[in-house]
């Protein structure tokens, strides 16, 4: 056991934990942030996927150790008021085009898009089939998550010209 | 492994007016959740009094034994629809409130719809096959219908004037002269009240539905974009600790040695040990991974069958044709063979089959259980059926049932593969060993090896058709997988179809679509086969066999929208489509495929599927099913497939057990055809049937391949499958 200080949604957390414990085992099970979901354990699903300084990253696979010093990003911290304040454009996205089922998918979908569209803020539909391809919706709403990878864009779009005509 | 009888893919669903009574409301329970207000029951046939009066918790009234379903208003407005049936991504909790909202007349938001908690909601037999919309629907319509009526004339008492003449909208009663109006809650007063309504309510006709019939977006969607609403896998509780199962190293093993003492000495964590049943439990759910790792067993497994000669072990074991009653009402004696094929009639007889395959929700078996102080057990946990996990608990805990709760979160999804409470029992022995609460989360690898599968079916077909393309024979018999969907929608004199039930060497249930999906593509495929016999389109040939007006609607709507015509297919492009019918759905599939000449790679470019189930109640909903329908669909059509030898299952990962993803998925356009004019029926099964045998005969289409076994281009080898002339 050693303990470790993780940073994650803007706050410094002390965790114990083996070093080689997982991120993901760590935040659903020790700091109860259970909007990260586990779909495999073995990177093949993406539904593990957090942001670690900005990047997707599937937790399931990355060491607590590997993330300590890191700013972590988990889907409870994507918006600043998840209750009621407004939603990142990706996660707005994914409601306005009802782009799930189950939703248990949803979580890493919308953290994978998001570290996508930081990067590539107006993706090709080639360009988010690539970039998403790891992630896993067995429910099937992939059509629907494009969609919403492309409206999210747009919002984005919206949102900081809004920005620079207010200044 | 024994075959799962409870959850046999030819499961036949008993008239729910027969389904035993589990009723168990704690009355104390309802009082302190929800105080005063109205609380509206309905009961069934035996509809006891229209009002039974005053004072619920009271003791004077009793909740009669046979209801099926309750709504309860609250003085502050807030109106609670108990149901048994489950949210598992089907969208129902959204569907089911959309029509209750109509026939109370209030708004969507105005509706909270309490779900799948044995100790809350009624008693129902589980959500699978498509029961939820034709079932609860119209049972909650109709006590909404009541509700509002009851209080119609409450209103109508207390201003003593003529029910019929008072105005009801958005939640409100008002008087003829607007002079005065009463919120529902108001006119509850607060006081405790029960009203029993029975079944006989008249309710809104689709066309005069405000809410039902459009998109209403997903019930508490905001909490699934921002990680808030809790899974089974996700519930946490004071005290909780984390258990781990000992697993064998195959089906049907027994135990040569188990040392379990170095994960005893591990700090923290307990052994549970009880017959065959070893666990572990540990504070932190890192330690319990590791103490399962530090158990030492030895198993012996014994010799099973495998892939390899899985058709004819399932062929040489089954069992004689169930006709009639088991079978299909259009099947006939066997001794009534189908007529032979006249000289001027091609006979065919082909097999097709289809390999077992896995569920495999994002969200494996998952499940909390607690023991309280009085002895009683309440879980959380995923399934399909809680008050059958209930049961599952009472027996093997040996408990009154009144000391059992199942709770059942909307879960990361089902498609036929959690009717079982494998892991609520599993979780529940741990946590009466450990003395605080538990939760069990199955690995991937568990939830691969110990659930159960979509049974593999061996299909055998024979039929005649004229040259001009009538049928004349037809005889389809189906082996282990299933009876759904084997009566075949085409005009021919005395068809023979028949399903036998086999012994299955892997454990089997219920899987989206059952038996239909291997059904509708052997039957699919082969009038596929049957029509280019007889030199013809494949669509003039379905016209030719087929008067179903509803089945005939759909295929027109989508080879419409598909632009079909005959002969367009070329050695890289090609063109294919079927069409089905089972459990009140119709759809009719047409697909595109790409096939890469050099190296055979086949990728479905684009797949068009018309879809009537009756009055649409939500078209978003509607055509989210189909679509997922579709996608879900590829996997099994292409490559997905269960590898398994002497009692193991040889890919229990993702890694190498292929899902479909964001590179498999076609253009899907779905065409919806709403008929208001029809009570609607489920919709969440039989969009899948179409999609394997349309892209089987796009396939055959373009490279004159027939390939008759699911999956058809399968990444790895099947044992005992020739290798697909493509590749996927």
């Amino acid at each position: 056991m050693s303990t470790l200080t993780l940073h994650i949604n803007g706050v410094d957390l002390p965790v114990d934990a083996p070093g080689d414990e997982t991120l993901l085992s760590v935040l659903r099970n020790r700091l109860s942030l259970t909007g990260t979901k586990y779909g495999c354990g073995e990177g093949e699903c993406g539904a593990c996927t957090v942001l670690l300084d900005g990047h997707a990253v599937k937790s399931c696979q990355t060491l607590m150790s590997e993330a300590a010093g890191a700013k972590i990003t988990t889907i409870e911290g994507l918006a600043p008021d998840a209750q009621h304040g407004q939603l990142t454009a990706v996660q707005q996205a994914f409601l306005d085009e009802g782009a799930f089922q189950c939703g248990y998918c949803t979580s890493g979908m919308i953290m994978r898009a998001t570290a996508m569209l930081n990067v590539t803020p107006h993706p090709t539909e080639a360009q988010i089939v690539s970039s998403m391809n790891g992630n896993v919706c067995r429910c099937g709403t992939y059509p629907r998550i494009i969609a919403a990878v492309q409206h999210a864009s747009a919002l984005a779009a919206t949102h900081s010209s809004e920005k620079g005509a207010a200044r | 492994m024994s075959t799962l009888l409870a959850d046999a893919p030819e499961i036949t669903l008993p008239d729910p007016s027969n389904a035993p009574r589990c009723f168990a409301l704690d009355r104390r329970t309802f009082l302190q959740l929800f105080g005063g207000g109205l609380l509206v029951c309905l009961t069934g046939e035996s509809a006891l009094a229209q009002e039974s009066g005053r004072g619920f918790g009271g003791g004077r009234q009793q909740v009669p034994s046979d209801v099926s379903a309750w709504i309860h208003i609250a003085a502050d407005n807030r109106i609670s629809v108990f149901t048994g049936k489950v949210e598992v991504g089907q969208n129902i909790r959204t569907s089911l409130a959309q029509q209750v909202a109509d026939e109370l007349m209030v708004p969507f938001d105005a509706i909270t719809m309490v779900m799948g908690d044995t100790d809350l909601t009624p008693y129902d037999m589980g959500t699978f096959g498509s029961q939820s919309t034709p079932q609860m629907g119209p049972r909650l319509r109709t006590m909404a219908a009541a509700a509002r009526q009851a209080l119609v004339e409450m209103a109508a008492k207390q201003w003593s004037c003529d029910a019929a003449a008072l105005i009801v909208a958005d939640g409100k009663v008002t008087a003829p002269n607007a002079n005065q109006s009463l919120t529902y809650g108001q006119l509850t007063r607060g006081e405790k009240l029960v009203t029993t309504v029975s079944a006989s309510a008249p309710l809104l006709a689709p066309k005069d539905w405000k809410v039902a019939g459009t998109p209403v977006p997903k019930a508490n969607g905001r909490d699934f974009v921002t990680g808030k609403h809790q899974y089974p896998s996700d519930i946490t509780l004071p005290g909780m600790m984390f258990g781990k199962v000992l697993r064998a190293t195959g089906y049907n093993a027994t135990v040569d040695s188990i040392d379990t003492s170095a994960a005893e000495k591990m700090p923290g964590v307990k052994l549970v040990r009880d017959g065959d049943f070893i666990g572990v439990v540990a504070p932190d759910a890192w330690t319990a991974e590791a103490a399962l790792a530090a158990i030492k067993a030895k198993w012996t497994v014994p010799s099973q069958p495998s892939n390899q000669n899985i058709f004819d072990y399932l062929k040489s074991n089954s069992e004689a044709p169930r006709g009639g009653t088991r079978s299909n009402a259009a099947s006939q004696p066997a001794a009534a063979a189908a007529a032979p094929a006249s000289a001027d009639a091609i006979e065919l007889a082909q097999s097709y089959t289809v390999q077992y395959i896995a569920h495999a929700p994002l969200e494996p078996r998952a499940a909390v259980a607690q023991w309280d102080s009085t002895g009683k057990l309440t879980v959380w946990t995923g399934t399909q059926r809680p008050f059958g996990v209930k049961d599952e608990l009472v027996a093997a805990f040996h408990l009154d049932p009144s000391k059992v709760r199942v709770i059942q979160p909307d879960m990361g999804a089902g498609y036929g593969g959690k009717h079982t409470g494998d892991a609520a029992v599993e979780a529940a022995r741990l946590a009466k060993g450990a003395g605080a609460p538990v939760r069990l989360v199955w690995t991937r690898e568990e939830e691969f090896t110990w659930a159960y599968f979509r049974p593999a079916g061996l299909m055998e077909l024979k039929a005649s058709v004229q040259h001009d393309g009538t049928l004349v024979s037809w005889e389809h018999h189906n082996y282990n997988s299933g009876n759904a969907g084997l009566p075949t929608p085409y005009n021919v004199a005395n068809p023979v179809t028949e399903y036998h039930a086999s012994k299955s060497p892997l454990r089997i249930g219920s899987y989206r679509a059952l038996a239909s999906t291997a059904n509708h593509f052997a039957r699919e495929c082969f009038m596929d086969e049957l029509a280019h016999a007889v030199g013809m389109d494949p669509l003039t040939f379905r016209h030719q066999n087929l008067t179903e007006p509803r089945l005939l609607a759909v295929l027109n709507a989508a080879a419409d929208k598909f632009g079909w015509a005959p002969g367009k297919s070329t050695p890289t492009r090609g063109f294919g489509l079927a069409c089905g019918m089972e459990k009140g759905g119709h759809v009719a599939t047409c697909a595109e495929v790409a096939i890469d000449p050099a190296n055979k790679k086949v990728h479905i470019v684009r797949v068009v599927s018309a879809w009537e189930s009756g009055a649409v109640v939500n078209p978003d909903g509607l055509r989210n099913q189909n679509m997922g329908a579709i996608v879900q669909g590829i996997g099994g059509a292409l490559f997905e497939a269960i590898r398994f030898s002497d009692g193991r299952i040889l890919n229990p990962h993702f890694e190498s057990y292929r899902l479909p993803r964001f590179s498999d998925t076609p253009q899907v356009e779905i065409v919806l055809v709403d008929r208001k004019d029809i009570a609607p029926a489920g919709a969440g099964e039989t969009g899948l049937v179409g999609l394997a045998p349309a892209v089987g005969n796009a396939i055959f289409a373009a490279t004159g391949e027939r390939l008759r076994n699911m999956p058809m281009a399968p990444s790895d080898l099947v044992p005992g499958i020739a290798s697909s002339p493509v590749q996927s």
